[in-house]
């Protein structure tokens, strides 16, 4: 067990690569109650969402529907980064990470009074991802028919409350899915009957190799308040339309893309006997230096892969420092894995 | 941590040694450290011949979640190497005194492996974590 934003999480059940396996195969289910679950409500909620999120929740036209976001400073630094649900004009659903869930509460209900919106946070509901090739169709068998169905009709990223149960297919492996969130009381009942379908207990090890083959950030590795999404891999999250959409971090990002961003994170593949690991430094030669934010071993490509943030200039190769010996790495596009498939050749 | 074969000698830092009936010592990592390390992808191991003395870094196994050397319990020659765990390191995780041994010494004085702690020992210092 190790402590997780303060809560006390499993690494692995068993072997954490077949764990990971299982995820890329079958199916495998992860406790992820530790994540924040604050519900919006108020006539002016979106009017509110589109001056926070750096995404603009004006593109959920359809009730249900999921964006993927980072939260801004004024700096253009990233505060979180968060998913939100449109569930009715009056009411958004937010999923924020456990170790910033205080400081985006703290943020979000500074600015939330001026729009007269109310923030609950549901601590009454636990949240487990249910994720694989076989993860949907093993979800539902759980649920009585009509239920059921309804579950199997949602397209990927919306969510829809389902008697007590939110569910969403959406995730963090790469891997179709659901996350849903129900009642703590319900939630351990359902966590033995997925293990008795044959859906296999995950910890946060896999959980953390599956999203990195996925090339899926994560916060405080990949990207911190000290940088910002168009370093950080995720210029695609920024809705910089309509021009007159002044949300927080704007004019920081505005002026970074008028004089060009210096660095940039992009995909490591190690093709040697080694590991990336974060922190590590990456050299550029006649071009600069860099660092590690995120590495592991892949499973699915049995080598190790990594993100890094390097300046902007860096090409296709680059050495990485790793334990005192200087390692050739390739430079690729993420994902690195999708769908139980290799996206990036093996030599 | 029950079943520690009483036949070892452990280090502080987790590695044990066998002696086998011709005077060779047979080195590798315990239960707890091969728990502890989680599941192994990669394993370096020394050439045979070089000369260790003991204490010194003699190897590296490296699992999904860290790297962690390996330290000559004694001091000796390396005679052989597991070259199995070069394709299958997870023999570590499986089988940590048996199949998932590292590599075997001729040990520079015989009897040198006296100081080391007993199965008993080992596993009153394992089992405060």
């Amino acid at each position: 067990m190790v402590d997780f934003g303060g809560w006390d999480m499993p690494v692995a059940y068993g072997s954490q690569i077949e764990e990971h396996h299982a995820v890329r195969r079958g199916a495998g289910v992860f406790d992820v109650s530790h994540m924040g679950i604050v519900d919006l409500r108020g006539a002016r909620s979106r009017e509110l969402l589109r001056e926070l999120l750096a995404n603009d929740v004006a593109r959920l036209n359809l009730p249900g529907r999921a964006l993927y976001s980072c939260m801004l400073n004024e700096r253009g630094g990233v505060i979180d980064d968060l998913i939100v649900y449109y569930l009715d004009d009056d009411f958004f659903r937010i999923v924020v990470n456990a170790g910033t869930r205080e400081k985006d509460l703290a943020w979000i209900g500074q600015q939330a009074a001026r729009f007269e919106v109310t923030l609950l946070e549901r601590r009454d509901l636990a949240m487990l991802a249910i994720q694989g090739p076989q993860a949907r169709e093993r979800s539902a068998a759980l649920l009585a028919a009509e239920a059921a169905w309804a579950v199997l009709e949602l397209q990927p990223f919306f969510g829809a409350q389902i008697g007590e149960w939110f569910v969403a297919r959406t995730g963090y492996t790469g891997e179709d899915g659901f996350e849903i969130m129900l009642p703590t009381a319900d939630a351990v009942s359902v966590w033995q009957r997925l293990n008795a379908a044959g859906v296999r207990s995950c910890g946060l090890g896999a959980r953390d190799t599956l999203r990195l083959e996925a090339g899926m950030n994560l916060y405080g590795n990949d990207m911190t308040e000290q940088t910002n999404p168009l370093e950080s891999g995720l210029a695609w999250t920024v809705a910089f339309d309509p021009p007159e959409r002044n949300f927080v971090g704007r004019a920081a990002l505005d002026a970074i893309r008028a004089r060009g961003a210096e660095h940039k994170l992009v995909g490591l593949v190690l093709d040697e006997r080694a590991v990336l690991r974060s922190h590590q430094r990456v050299l550029i030669p006649s071009v600069g230096e860099g660092e590690v934010t995120s590495g592991t071993f892949s499973p699915t490509l049995e080598r190790s892969i990594g993100l890094a943030r390097v300046p902007v200039a860096t090409g296709a190769a680059v050495q990485v420092e790793v334990r005192g010996r200087q390692l050739p790495a390739r430079v690729v596009r993420v994902p690195f894995v999708r769908h139980g498939k290799a996206l990036i050749s093996l030599v | 941590m029950n079943d520690i074969p009483s036949e070892l000698k452990f280090t502080r830092s987790h590695e044990w040694l066998k002696q086998l009936p011709d005077g060779i010592a047979e080195i590798g990592i315990s239960d707890h450290a091969q728990h502890a390390l989680g599941d192994l992808v990669f394993v370096e191991l020394p050439e045979i011949g070089r000369s260790l003395s003991a204490g010194e870094n003699c190897a590296v196994v490296e699992s999904v979640k860290a790297a962690s050397d390996i330290y000559s319990p004694v001091a000796g020659t390396v005679v052989a190497v597991n070259d199995q765990l070069r394709h299958t390191p997870e023999l570590i995780n499986r089988d940590p005194y048996g199949g998932g041994w590292l590599l075997r010494l001729r040990p520079q004085e015989p009897g040198s492996q006296s100081s080391l702690m007993s199965a008993s020992e080992y596993g009153a210092l394992a089992a405060q974590g």
